[in-house]
């Protein structure tokens, strides 16, 4: 029996290999005759290849979706959307790139260090296309490497915390420990001990490795941050995507704990208004501005190229004031950002 | 009686066809309904994956992958054979890929040499990962399924700890990945380069004489056959002078070793080296690709194949602005479809063989003077 249970399994697989065989020859390029057409008309195409998380995250991605949105209503056209997967491979990031410049989106941009390696490929195989990869530097002639100096913007972070804690005891959550969420503890913890050197930090990371969920998991954010509110931190600084969301809620949940958020203005974003009251300040990371300085190169036909970093001098990173919960200390935020700016502080980028 | 035996293995083939084929038209179905439910058009996502994953680079994108979930189907299923559940196959293939990678990163010795190395340090560096759940289930009865999930977590943790700039990692450029040391290119395994389509993993002949290999260990030799006979009775196995303690100890470090290659067409043939962007998971698909393919070796193959079709094809449709859920729900159906088609045509094929049965003794109690054997 199991002899003729092989035979079938046999045929089937010949079978399959046939039905392969025939569409041999044509790629999925050759199948999409509409493609590559589109060329300048009006507006422009623009592709976002998403990070895990996706638009929605109130956070990292969110900021980049705000900048092709500015893009998209200043210039008009479309905009293309495709979101990682946390068991994504590098084919699926190559494809998911391929696909959107094969389609005659232009420019492409890859948000987030992820599409570093399928940008390299891809982006040689079309040279024609813009690309703009966030957070990573990509070496190619078409390529705009958009990339901020987490850690000064997280240095004021710091002294904010180290200024508004009342149980001298602050937190940090990071996503996952990757070297770039590690620019964003160094930054933080350095703002928090040149401040007040006697403040103990707690840090934790979600996941590890390449296991990304700790990007896109409330739950473990929220069950972090209530195990640092519950040893003492008052003050909680949460650079993980959307599990910033959890963590914001748990310290929402504590009287006279302060929340930081990342990325966006999170004090501004209506799925947090419940907690608004706990956004001390957030850590604006200006990927909006990256972009839309990205997008708008191209639609006026110089596109960026090479490695943009911004800055704290340009205001590519900065601390949010909504809430004005940190107008008492603005001063020396002030003061701070100068000594940054002027180079007297240098901020380290690893913990 | 030959005419006979000839008459149930049609059935049975039948019967053997039948189960995954219902279980991929009820999952189609389902499918359907949830894409109508959304309300997008079945149809035109169902014709979308057709046209885009049958072209010749999606054909190249399903090998690649399906080389990756063939290895992973087979660690599985040598454990099911088994009765063993090695979930551990995810922190087995992890870690295996994670001290090759440092291994080849070192190596200077020319690419023939280094190779073979690369790969056997993959494949103990799983066994032995494999083995610590193996020898506490012996020693100590502890669950398979409970020692390998908690290995897993160990596994990344461990490779969490040493993949830091100051240990075995460096950082790349830009500051934003750390990796190990790039494997020399003269460690690369070959590529077939099938022009416009892309580029073909060498590592797929591996993935085909692993298949090989395991057909004839378990089918043709007199350790498969310990090895099965453990797996449906362990008493009747060790009555039979089958030391069941070696056996499960044996195949979990068989189970791992093979485990340990899952990992190599990705360092090998793609990546070169290994990073935070390593696929993660494919352990669990392993499991979900076994079951599919019923631990045949040619079963596997299918069901990896099909899974890098749904993979492929359903990224696509995300382009075409379905929802990229649909994917999730699509191999999950699958799966379940499977094991209740399977169960529900087991139980099929048993009444019939027994109503056959009857019916043949009922027709030789009406005739007892025909002493006729019957089969």
């Amino acid at each position: 029996m199991r002899r003729v249970a092989k035979l079938s399994a046999a045929c089937i697989a010949t079978a399959a290999l046939a039905v392969t065989a025939t569409a041999c020859g044509s790629t999925s390029s050759d199948n999409n005759e509409s493609s590559s057409s589109s060329g300048g008309g009006k507006g422009v195409k623009i592709g976002l290849a998403f990070d895990v998380g996706g638009r929605g995250d109130r956070s990292f991605n969110d900021s980049a979706a705000r900048g092709a949105d500015k893009a998209k209503k200043e210039f008009g056209g479309e905009i293309k959307e495709l979101t990682a997967k946390t068991s994504d491979t590098e084919a699926d990031r190559e494809q998911r790139l391929s696909d959107l410049a094969e389609a005659g989106y232009n420019p492409v941009v890859g948000v987030g260090y992820a599409y570093a390696a399928s940008m390299t490929k891809v982006a040689a195989k079309y040279p024609k296309t813009s690309f703009g990869i966030v957070d990573s530097v990509v070496d190619g002639k078409n390529v705009d490497s958009i990339t901020f100096t987490e850690e000064q913007g997280s240095y004021l972070a710091g002294v904010a915390a180290a200024l508004k804690s009342k149980s001298k005891h602050v937190g940090f959550i990071g996503g996952v420990d990757v070297p770039l969420i590690k620019k964003f503890e160094a930054g933080y913890v350095q703002g928090v001990k040149d401040t007040n050197p006697k403040i103990k930090v707690d840090t934790q990371y979600l996941s590890h490795g390449s296991d990304t969920s700790g990007f896109a998991s409330p739950d473990k954010g929220k069950e972090a941050a209530q195990g640092m509110l519950d040893n003492g931190a008052d003050v909680i600084y949460t650079a993980a995507g959307s599990s910033g969301n959890g963590a914001i809620e748990a310290v929402a949940g504590k009287k006279g704990a302060w929340a930081i958020g990342v990325d966006s203005d999170q004090y501004n974003i209506p799925g947090l208004s419940k907690y608004k009251s706990a956004i001390l300040t957030s850590m604006v990371k200006n990927v909006d501005v990256g972009v839309y300085d990205f997008v708008k190169s191209v639609h006026d036909g110089k596109p960026l190229t090479g490695t943009n970093s911004y800055s704290l001098a340009k205001d590519g990173v900065s601390l949010a004031t909504s809430g004005g919960f940190i107008d008492d200390v603005q001063a020396k935020l002030d003061a701070a950002k100068k000594k940054i700016t002027d180079g007297s502080i240098k901020v380290k980028t690893t913990p | 009686m030959k005419k006979l035996t000839s008459r149930i293995d049609k059935e049975r083939l039948l019967l053997g066809i039948a189960a995954p084929l219902l279980a991929v038209v009820a999952a189609l179905v389902v499918t359907a309904l949830v894409i109508l439910a959304t309300g997008k058009n079945p149809g035109a996502a169902f014709s979308d994956m057709t046209t885009y994953g049958f072209a010749s680079d999606s054909q190249v994108y399903i090998l690649n992958k399906a080389t990756t979930y063939y290895l992973a189907g087979v660690a599985v299923a040598i454990g099911f054979r088994m009765n063993l559940f090695n979930i551990g196959v995810d922190g087995q293939y992890r870690l295996a890929a994670f001290m090759a990678a440092v291994l080849g990163g070192a190596l200077t010795v020319p690419g023939w040499i280094a190779i073979p190395l690369i790969i056997l340090c993959a494949m103990a560096t799983g066994a032995l990962w494999a083995a610590i759940a193996g020898v506490l289930k012996v020693t100590r009865g502890v669950s398979e399924v409970i020692a390998t999930i908690m290995l897993n977590s160990i596994a990344t943790a461990i490779i969490g700890y040493l993949l830091q700039p100051d240990r075995l990692g460096e950082l790349q450029q830009g500051g934003t990945l750390v990796s190990t040391k790039p494997l020399p290119s003269s460690s690369h395994f070959f590529n077939i380069d099938t022009g416009p389509a892309g580029v073909l993993d060498g590592f797929i002949i591996v993935a085909v004489v692993v298949g090989l290999a395991y057909w004839f260990v378990l089918g043709r030799t007199r350790f498969g056959f310990d090895l099965r006979t453990v797996g449906q009775s362990e008493s009747a196995a060790s009555a039979s002078g089958v030391s069941v303690k070696k056996m499960i100890a044996t195949s979990m470090i068989i189970s791992g070793a093979v485990a340990g290659l899952i990992g190599m067409p990705t360092l090998l043939n793609e990546s070169h080296q290994y990073d935070n962007s390593f696929p993660a998971g494919i352990g669990f698909t392993g499991i979900a690709i076994a079951l599919l393919g019923r631990n045949n070796p040619i079963g596997i193959a299918l069901g990896a194949l099909l899974w890098g079709f749904l993979e492929r094809t359903t990224n696509h449709l995300e382009f075409e602005g379905y929802d990229k859920e649909i994917l999730g729900v699509i191999q999950g159906v699958i799966v379940l479809c499977v094991v209740i088609a399977y169960e529900v045509v087991r139980r099929y094929g048993l009444k019939r063989q027994q109503q056959k049965v009857g019916a043949e003794l009922a027709a030789q109690a009406a005739a007892p003077t025909n002493k006729q054997e019957v089969a």
